[in-house]
């Protein structure tokens, strides 16, 4: 294992030390770095020019460049890092404060998009898988057809325009009349329907219910101004811990053994007693307090769990782990939307930016930052997404089918496992093995489509500054955006590869 | 068929009976009517060759068939209305023309009655028929997707297929390179000389953006490769002194042809989708050609005011890259029909 990972390593190192070169020599062969001055005159231009020579090197040959290039960038790699700039853009700036403000932004985005990319994807995709050939396998496919195709900035410009502004105008006055209720409720109810199969009367059945409760849910929010001033409030919470353990319960252990129901039901208290006790230490926390906080949460629940579950020791404390965890990320959600009302105030009631990746000048507490991050977050990771999303549902189907044909899901249902087990424990983990593989080469597909989402939304990301290095034959901000995005890319097909073999024990790392 | 069904066991001695031939079995059945199952059997069974196996399948598949006639009348449209290559078409009006603008220039097509009207999609703010730009965007738009797809296919297929089969020192060398490649972004590496190919035309742009996006294919050819040349019959060609093209060309090839047609067709819709996200960057094609993405691109302040001119040549790049993308989803079905095994 540590052998395969020191000559992963060492190989890597040489692809990016190639990489990189090519990089470079591309970059500077193509085009002139004084061309925007063709139209100026005088000694302002001779400044100009002098200056730019003095910051990129433009006197010494190609290959001198690079070196001195590679040199800057070994001041990086020497421990210490003493005069670590990643040499400097054409205006003489050190390019590395520049990368490191850029940074932060866009991996928000890309790290934000991918998580929920993953999540609907897979979860779309299994349920696609199980319910193959039917209206929602083939609905699901077409538009994962669509999404395949469609230009990410077409579709980012759409968004910006329509979607928020009238997103915008709309939560300015919540409100909706009692026809839009209704239909919302029905497109949710057919979905439902779709989505859980079976016969006429059950599909029927399951069609009611789902359209009433999505309905009266919609009534109930807009009634109560959850749109105004939203979150869960203790109610919600505690009523939203006992869902999450339920439904965790029902999907990796069922409720046939009692012991593990009850285990769950311990870690939802332990979630709510979490809530209940954090409040005072969450008013302005930092992000060591918050996992701190959620670490602790968690190791309680796995501790409590352990001890209610009796006979299924290990497995109730994982179930209660994973349920403590979910609570808290509600517990953060819910205290992020605390700070919505001000935020919203602040921004003149159009609370969905549709510039830039945080608002100018905000001072606010740890909450109002991050919930201004997210509401700029929004546009743009729902174009990222939708992109990924198609991806992440095509091959997660062909997966689980691959799986659900194999002889050993036949043996496990002949042995009469319920199908839950079947489905969960022996299928579905077999079908994400290859889906590793897929989120490392997603990943550098989604940097790629950061540098144009971010000129879309006027990001000042690390896609801006390539695009920017790019007109301006600057070879400094474009390879830092390279060293990033490339050893990004090397290091995430290293964890595939481990993590493959890691999960599939038939393949073993030499 | 037993042998206790012919002949009962107890009226034979034992020897004669072990000493029953094959031959003599096979001529008892066949003295005998046939039955039922065997008729039937006759009947269905038809010789089929693997070509025409791949055929059926593909023309099962109702979605690449729709593809396939979105692409035909998109391809029919946009070459019969405006002409190409100094032949004209039935439109009467060019591209680069600039005009006075009427009613805003607004788009004057109307589906009930149907009429095209003096311009059907509009005009852009120089006064353009912004129908006959559309269509010349469509053409250099396939034109550019159609050589990436033609380059990435054969240098994909060249690298893969020589890595794949010579092994050693060759094989580590090109498939370092491809290493190298794949590392940075397509997007990025595109965008870096994207700017400066494009100028000297289209089909330059074309082959750079091939020469770019060939890496999944070599992969994929080459791993094909590796386990085809352990086969037998590429044994049995090489102990007979075949050379090692006769032996790519006429006995592995043949064998690697499904994965390369759907990449190929994917590498199409994935090129019309990059040329439109560089064209969209102002890394793309420059002026006075124009494609489906600079014609986004040129016109996208204009959103607000005049949407017609955002979402005409948008609504194409949509169409193609979906109509190719099912035709891809169809041909993949078609040549490896265990992805569709099992309706349930």
């Amino acid at each position: 294992m540590l052998f395969f990972i020191a000559k992963r390593l060492v190989i890597s190192f040489f692809i990016m030390a190639a990489a990189t070169t090519l990089m470079f020599f591309l970059v500077i062969s193509s085009g002139d770095p004084l061309s925007d001055l063709g139209e100026a005159s005088g000694s302002a231009k001779k400044a100009t020019i002098a200056a730019r020579t003095e910051a990129m090197n433009l006197d010494q040959p190609p290959l001198m460049r690079y070196f001195l290039w590679l040199q800057d960038l070994g001041h990086c790699l020497v421990p210490g890092g003493v005069d670590c700039t990643l040499g400097t853009d054409r205006s003489g700036n050190a390019v590395l404060p520049q990368l490191e403000s850029a940074i932060g932004s866009t991996f928000r985005l890309v790290l934000v998009a991918t998580v929920i990319a993953l999540v609907l994807g897979v979860v779309v995709g299994i349920v696609t898988a199980i319910r193959q050939y039917t209206t929602f396998d083939y609905s699901i496919t077409f538009i994962s057809f669509v999404l395949f195709s469609l230009p990410l900035f077409w579709l980012s410009t759409l968004l910006k325009q329509y979607l928020a502004i009238d997103l915008n105008t709309w939560l300015a006055n919540p409100q909706f009349p009692y026809l839009t209720i209704l239909l919302v409720g029905v497109v949710a109810g057919v979905i439902w329907a779709v989505v859980v199969g079976g016969d006429r009367k059950r599909r029927l059945a399951v069609f009611g219910i789902a359209a009433a409760a999505t309905a009266v849910a919609l009534w109930l929010l807009l009634v109560t101004g959850w749109f105004v001033t939203p979150g869960l409030g203790p109610v919600g919470m505690l009523i939203s811990a006992g869902a999450v353990a339920l439904l965790w319960t029902a999907l990796l252990a069922g409720f046939r053994r009692r012991r593990i129901l009850y285990a769950a039901l311990t870690a939802a208290a332990v979630g709510y007693a979490g809530y209940l006790l954090s409040i005072p230490l969450l008013a302005d926390p930092n992000w060591l307090t918050v996992l701190a906080l959620l670490g602790l949460t968690v190791a309680a629940a796995y501790v409590a769990g352990g001890f209610v579950g009796g006979p299924y020791r290990a497995r109730a404390a994982r179930i209660s782990a994973v349920i403590a965890f979910s609570i808290g990320l509600l517990i953060f959600l819910d205290r992020l939307l605390q700070a919505y009302p001000e935020l919203s105030a602040r921004a003149g009631g159009r609370p969905i930016p549709t510039t830039g990746s945080e608002s100018p000048n905000l001072s606010g507490g740890f909450w109002e930052t991050n919930l201004d991050y997210a509401l700029h977050l929004i546009l743009p990771t729902i174009a990222i997404t939708l992109i990924s999303f198609a991806t992440y549902t095509r091959y997660t189907r062909a997966s689980q089918l691959d799986v659900m044909n194999q002889d050993y899901i036949r043996t496990a249902r002949a042995k009469g496992l319920s199908e839950r087990t079947v489905l969960v424990k022996h299928a579905f983990r077999n079908a994400m093995i290859p889906i590793t593989t897929l989120m490392a080469f997603d990943f550098a597909g989604v940097l790629g489509g950061a540098v144009i989402t971010e000129t879309v939304f006027g990001w000042n990301g690390m896609g801006k500054m390539f695009v920017d290095g790019v007109h301006t034959v600057d070879p400094g901000p474009v390879m830092a955006f390279f060293l990033v995005v490339g050893t990004a890319a090397v290091l995430f097909n290293m964890l595939a590869d481990i993590a493959y073999a890691f999960l599939d024990p038939r393949i073993t790392l030499s | 068929m037993s042998r206790s069904d012919i002949e009962p066991a107890d009226s034979r001695p034992q020897v004669e009976l072990s000493e029953m031939t094959l031959a003599s079995q096979d001529t008892d059945i066949a003295r005998g009517a046939p039955t039922r199952q065997q008729t039937e059997r006759i009947r269905t069974t038809e010789a089929k060759s693997q070509g025409r196996l791949v055929r059926e399948r593909f023309f099962r598949h109702k979605g690449a068939l729709a593809g396939m006639g979105l692409l035909a009348l998109i391809v029919l449209l946009s070459f019969s209305s405006i002409g190409v290559a100094g032949i004209p078409g039935w439109w009467n009006k060019e591209y680069d023309v600039l005009g006075a603008r009427f009613n805003e220039g607004r788009p004057t097509l109307t589906l009930w009655p149907f009429s095209l009207g003096e311009h059907p999609f509009g005009q852009d703010v120089l006064g353009r028929d912004y129908f006959a730009l559309t269509m010349r965007g469509i053409q250099t738009s396939l034109i550019i997707a159609m050589t990436v797809g033609l380059v990435a296919t054969l240098v994909g297929t060249a690298v893969g297929a020589i890595a794949g089969y010579f092994r050693g020192w060759t094989e580590a060398v090109l498939m370092r390179i491809t290493d190298v490649v794949i590392t940075i972004p397509t997007v990025v590496i595109a965008a870096v000389m994207a700017g400066v190919v494009a100028r000297f035309g289209i089909l330059p742009f074309g082959v750079f953006l091939g020469l770019v996006t060939w890496t999944g294919l070599a992969r994929i050819v080459r791993g094909e490769f590796l386990s085809l040349r352990e086969k037998e019959f590429v044994e049995s060609a090489k102990s007979v002194g075949a050379s090692s093209a006769r032996i790519i060309f006429r006995h592995i090839l043949p064998n690697t042809v499904g994965v390369i047609i759907v990449f190929a067709t994917l590498a199409i819709s994935g090129a019309i989708l990059l040329e439109t996200a560089l064209s969209y960057l102002g890394l793309g094609v420059v002026s006075p050609d124009t494609s489906l993405g600079k014609a986004i691109n040129d016109n996208r302040s204009a959103l607000t005011v005049r949407p017609w001119l955002f979402l005409w040549p948008g609504a194409f790049i949509v169409g193609i890259a979906l109509a190719v993308n099912f035709i891809g989803d169809g041909l993949r079905d078609a040549f490896d029909p265990k992805q569709t095994r099992i309706k349930q």
